[in-house]
């Protein structure tokens, strides 16, 4: 085999998380009730539109979750691995990974950034820009030819996306019309007139959009370095696009580690009450009356001195880091639930005295019964809400964490560790900007989706605003003669 | 009839919403009139339009919906046509309007005085002294030590006082027309009574013209001079109050008459329903709306919209019956179902054995306070109560609310475990039960509650909420009898068994009722707790519960232990009848003897304060001092002794003892000895 398939333990826990998905897809296709406020999700247009940029980031980072060891060449009859961990992603970008320069250079240089001395063919010493290994290597002429080049790069890269939208609109529409048993002309002008219950137009012009930057960006990135490169030459597109999974595996595996300890301490605290109420609330009062980042600052380094300390555990340098990212997952876990578990008990107060709740106790059901028959799939949608809200949340935190220092791995490449980095890049002078607006950028885009996102699903689960038909119609009017008042 | 006096002019008004399945028509051309100073009922079901249709009148309409067509001229002024900040001017200033949830209608985080000064300078009303003028708003609505309330929030009002500052704050500017949308659905019958007196006396002193929204038909027979019938987004009758209650013209009118209990007819007769559901308004209608309902429909009536139609005495109805040349509506028909609901079950044979006996049900709630949540205080829900039922009986259990009555049907069935007395079913004493035990014991005992839409888990299908019961209590020795048992059931409440596959959600308020009956009976208990089954059902669904819940006791022999506050209801269904005042029964007996000759000054009180249709039946309304005291410190010795008028000096020191009078009637007041 060419390679040795890796499983790092945040591998295991993601693809966990993904087949978790899409058992729960299977369940609610099948199951109208559930269905119901999915279907409304569907038909918002900026949640749907977040969720086509969001895609795009999950798929790059499962990309980057394929992990593999390379076999290593020339080693006789013996079979050796490299000691560097891969992945999928690694080997699509293998250019972008392997064509470092040797310091800072600018967005879409020839040149270095900075003057070096240069000995001259007759022995003299000059101080200049030298020319990139890679950037543009391939101009004879950076000065006259680079714009040109890039211009024709790019309008390339854009027929590329062109090409690939267009495949992806008719797919879409062949798609519709075999659904809706109609021709595909039918299906196309009901796509280009937007009159589809699911925001499809919508969808594919974000789709379009996205191909419309990633097209060029990917026939420059074969030849210049388009985000730049920092200090040790490395491509910062590179840095950014392995930052996701980092952010990724954050915002989804925290929620993972703090559903159980919120939604079960939080619904027995407020199912039972008495004892059990009072040592929850008293736990969750005083974990959240310490300051989060002492605990998770004083956690990180604990855990930190137990890796040093054991060396043999881990074989390779990702294995380690991937260690600690899962650790940093835990502890922000551990220390997050408080919130969630505090709404969650409140609302087990009130559901168990409701009349339904009640009309089981009258049979004398038990309670672990009604826990969960009762209780729990009417909590659900405020568990899913928190799991979607809080993900962005978690990516900020991350960068925050990463950049005081008790984050992720060093060696591990994170929208955190790059703010890290550019902290001393900003005071240099000239600045070096790009590595910081790079990382700032796509963290931007990632949380706005998310965060777009998350305000479909709420809108679509939250049961207020679901009941607004229901609601005594005075509730609204009134408050409307009151705002006609101010 | 746009005489000089005509107020309002409501021409064609038709309000649509926008929803996923297209345009209701929700008002669809409703046109009528309201004369200064008069009273005007818009009666119907809820869901009819009455809402939307003023809210359209105000322009406060919810988001998805909009105005269509029509014009609603105020003194000949057309406010459709106004510009919003011109239409701020017209809302409170000339045209106001008070809401059912008084809780939910004032802002909590303003004082009361904060809220009715804002309201008097949003109109230049305020006089040099606003809070003087706020002052005495309060006290023209009733609210007794106006100047300490003035700077209280709304949760420290009670919800009578919440509806009264609703009403001062919307009399403010001096409206010539308030328009009260189910204004005292929400109240008590004492402080419903109260209300509707206050509207009453604001009205005659002010000439304001009152466009009263209601479902309940006695309300409108004490408070309006016109009437008019909504059903599904149309006014199917207008007519004036005296003719409208002699002799209503529309048959959905009749249909609504003959469902009411409590009609004087008595109680073996089984209550009209009306058939069906109010159809969807998403729709265009071919024919009459009410058609699928009507017990007198004909072919005509399925092809051809029928409009509104003179009939005389100022009456018009919308209904071919009363088309030229058709003959004369006839009286309706006596109800085709009367045969099929046996009378009722025999009195004296059940009588002797109790099923379940309570004595001295105490059940109180500790407050806590503090960082160790010490108890400083007890609320005392329930205090040493005795009651008593037979098999094959109903015991009615009224009372005002919060005084208690649902904290017994719980202490009975031991969700609340009480703190002192016994729960006696069939010589068990419940209360004293280990949990273990006590699950065996719970087939026999089972609840329905008020809310059909709270009381079903909206996650679970019809089969697996009936299931439930079932399955805990092992009523079936093997798992292959649950099905049938659950088809079985169903039919017994009226429901297919095809329905079980559904979610709750998918069933109208009665059906829904009809489930959690079904449920309540698939553990055949003996005792059933109705826990206010009909006070959220409109009066028709309300006849059709009713009517189930008789013939299921006279063919299963159940006992019921109703809770409720619709004396008529009492009057329909109950045997015997206890009257709860602040976690005590003040008096208890069979039901002609308690409702026909009161002995309590508290039951001749709420007695009184029930609205009626029947002019002849209005007695004069004993009005009560102050509110309901706190059951956490309960006055001293009588407990009713502050509002009662024949209080005596011994009523301050002394509890009464119970006292029987001679025809059996159980009384706790020192006027008998
Ligand atoms: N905010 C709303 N959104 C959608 N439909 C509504 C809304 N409010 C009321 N409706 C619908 O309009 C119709 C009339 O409602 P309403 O005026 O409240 O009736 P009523 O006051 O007679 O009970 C009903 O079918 C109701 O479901
Ligand atoms: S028009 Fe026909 S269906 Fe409608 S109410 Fe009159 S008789 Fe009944
Ligand atoms: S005991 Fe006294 S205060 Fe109580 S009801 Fe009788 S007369 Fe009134
Ligand atoms: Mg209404």
């Amino acid at each position: 085999m060419p390679f040795k398939p890796v499983i790092l333990w945040t591998d295991a826990l993601i693809f966990l998380l993904v087949a978790a998905i899409a058992a729960l897809a299977w369940t609610v296709r099948r199951d109208e009730h559930l269905r119901a406020p999915w279907a409304k999700v569907a038909r918002s247009r900026s949640g749907m539109c977040a969720l086509v940029v969001l895609t795009a980031f999950v798929v790059t980072g499962l990309l980057d979750s394929l992990h593999y060891r390379p076999r290593l060449e020339g080693t006789g009859g013996a079979v050796n691995y490299g000691a560097e961990v891969r992945s999928a992603f690694d080997a699509l970008a293998d250019g972008l990974r392997t064509r470092t320069e040797r310091t800072y250079s600018a967005p879409l240089a020839t040149h270095a950034f900075s003057r070096e001395s240069i000995e001259r063919a007759h022995g003299t010493q000059a101080r200049e820009y030298p020319r990139l290994r890679h950037g543009g290597a391939h101009l004879e002429d950076p000065h006259g030819e680079r714009w040109p080049d890039v211009g024709r790069k790019t309008l390339a890269g854009a027929g590329l996306a062109l090409a690939l939208w267009t495949v992806l609109a008719m797919l879409l529409a062949a798609l519709l019309a075999m659904r809706h048993r109609e021709g595909i002309d039918g299906a196309l002008s009901d796509l280009v007139h937007g009159c589809t219950e699911v925001p499809w137009r919508a969808m594919l012009l974000t789709a379009g959009a996205l191909l419309a930057v990633a097209g060029p960006v990917w026939v420059l990135a074969g030849s210049y370095h388009v985000l730049g490169t920092d200090k040790v030459g490395q491509d910062i597109l590179y840095q950014t696009l392995k930052s996701i999974r980092t952010g990724l595996v954050i915002g989804t595996l925290t929620t993972l580690v703090m559903l159980p300890f919120a939604v079960i301490l939080g619904l027995m605290a407020g199912y039972f009450r008495g004892w059990i109420d009072d040592l929850v609330q008293y736990v969750y009062t005083t974990l959240s009356s310490i300051p989060g980042v002492l605990l998770i600052a004083s956690a990180v380094l604990l855990t930190q001195v137990w890796m040093d300390n054991r060396p043999e555990l881990f074989e390779t340098v990702s294995e380690r880091a991937d260690v600690r990212l899962l650790f940093l997952c835990l502890i922000l876990g551990i220390t997050g639930w408080t919130g969630l578990c505090r709404l969650l008990r409140g609302e087990a107060l009130k559901l168990r005295e409701a009349d339904y709740v009640q009309a089981a106790r009258a049979f004398g059901v038990r309670d672990a019964r009604i826990l969960t028959r009762h209780l729990l799939p009417n909590v659900m949608h405020i568990v899913l809400i928190a799991a979607v809200m809080d993900f962005s949340g978690l990516v900020l935190a991350e960068a925050v964490l990463s950049y005081i220092g008790v984050g992720v791995d060093p060696s591990m490449i994170s929208f955190g560790t790059m703010i890290n980095n550019a902290r001393l890049e900003l005071a240099r002078e000239p600045m070096v900007w790009w590595s910081l607006a790079a990382a700032f950028l796509f963290m931007f885009v990632l949380v706005l989706a998310a965060n777009l996102f998350s305000d479909a699903v709420r809108d679509a689960f939250d049961p207020r605003m679901r009941s607004s038909w229901a609601l005594p119609a005075a509730l609204r009017p009134a408050q409307r003669l009151r705002a006609g008042s101010a | 009839m746009s005489g000089l006096d005509t107020l309002l002019q409501v021409r064609e008004l038709r309000t649509v919403i926008e929803s996923p399945l297209g345009a209701v028509r929700a008002v669809d051309s409703v046109s009528f009139d309201i004369r200064a100073g008069e009273t005007f009922a818009l009666v119907g079901e809820s869901g009819c339009g009455k809402s939307l249709t003023a809210l359209s009148l105000l322009r406060l309409l919810p988001d998805a919906a909009r105005i269509d067509a029509g014009q609603v001229l105020l003194d000949g002024e057309d406010v459709l046509s106004l510009p919003e900040w011109r239409m701020r001017e017209v809302r409170g200033a000339r045209m106001a309007i008070v809401f059912q949830e008084p809780g939910t209608s004032l802002n909590p985080v303003l004082t009361v005085a904060d809220q009715l000064i804002e309201v008097l300078q949003r109109h230049g009303a305020a006089n040099g002294d606003p809070l003087g003028h706020a002052r005495a708003l309060l006290e023209q609505v009733g609210i007794p030590d106006a100047q300490r309330r003035l700077h209280e929030y709304p949760f420290q009002l009670s919800g009578g006082m919440k509806q009264r500052v609703m009403i001062a704050m919307a009399l403010a500017a001096a409206p010539a027309l308030l328009v009260a949308d189910e204004p005292t659905t929400a109240l008590d019958v004492t402080i419903q009574s109260q209300v509707l007196e206050l509207l009453r006396r604001l009205q005659l002193e002010r000439g304001m013209a009152l466009l009263l929204i209601t479902h309940d038909l006695a309300v409108v027979s004490e408070m309006a001079q016109q009437v008019a019938v909504m059903y599904a987004g149309q006014i199917v009758e207008l007519a004036p109050r005296a003719r409208f209650f002699s002799a209503p013209a529309h048959p959905y009118s009749q249909r609504l008459f003959a469902a009411l209990p409590g009609g004087g007819e008595g109680r073996g007769r089984p209550l009209a329903t009306i058939p069906g559901s109010v159809p969807a308004l998403a729709q265009p209608f071919r024919g009459c709306r009410f058609a699928e309902r009507c017990d007198r429909v004909r072919d005509v009536c399925r092809v051809r919209v029928p409009e509104l139609i003179d009939v005389g005495d100022a009456t018009r109805v919308r209904c071919h019956l009363y088309a030229p040349g058709q003959v004369p509506a006839a009286q309706p028909p006596t109800d085709a179902a009367a045969a099929s609901v046996p009378a009722d079950a025999p009195a004296g044979a059940a009588r002797d054995e109790a099923l379940l006996e309570v004595q001295g049900l105490r059940v109180h709630f500790p407050i806590r306070r503090g960082l160790f949540k010490r108890v400083v205080g007890h609320v005392r829900a329930v205090d040493e109560i005795d009651l008593r039922i037979a098999s094959h009986r109903t015991l009615a259990l009224v009372g005002e609310s919060g005084c208690g009555k649902s904290t017994v049907g719980r202490g009975i069935l031991q969700l609340l475990r009480p703190d002192g007395g016994r729960v006696l079913f069939q010589g068990e004493d419940l209360a004293a039960m280990p949990t273990g035990q006590l699950r065996t014991r719970r087939r026999h005992i089972q609840i329905i509650f008020q809310d059909p839409y709270a009381s079903l888990n909206p996650r679970m299908r019809v089969r697996d909420l009936i299931a439930e019961g079932i399955d805990a209590l092992e009523v079936v020795a093997e798992q292959t009898q649950c099905d049938p048992r659950i088809d079985a059931i169903l039919a017994q409440v009226g429901l297919d068994a095809g329905m079980k596959w559904r979610y709750p959600h998918e069933f109208s308020g009665g059906q829904r009722q009809r489930i959690a009956i079904a449920r309540a009976l698939a553990v055949d208990p003996r005792l059933i707790v109705c826990d206010e089954p009909t006070s959220a059902l409109d009066v028709s669904v309300q006849a059709q519960i009713l009517n189930l819940l008789k013939e299921l006791q006279s063919r299963l022999g159940l006992a019921y232990l109703f809770i409720t506050h619709n004396i008529a209801v009492v009057e329909y269904l109950a045997h015997d009848v206890a009257v709860m005042y602040l976690g005590r029964i003040v008096e208890r007996g069979r039901v002609e003897d308690v409702l026909g000759g009161p002995a309590h000054p508290y039951t001749q009180a709420l007695l009184s304060a029930v609205p009626t249709l029947d002019p002849a039946r209005r007695t004069q309304i004993i009005r009560l001092q102050g509110e309901l005291p706190s059951p956490v410190n309960p006055p001293a010795g009588c407990h009713f002794h502050p509002r009662c008028p024949a209080a005596s000096e011994r009523c301050r020191i002394e509890y009464p003892q119970a006292r029987t009078l001679p025809d059996g009637q159980v009384v706790h007041c020192h006027l008998y000895p």
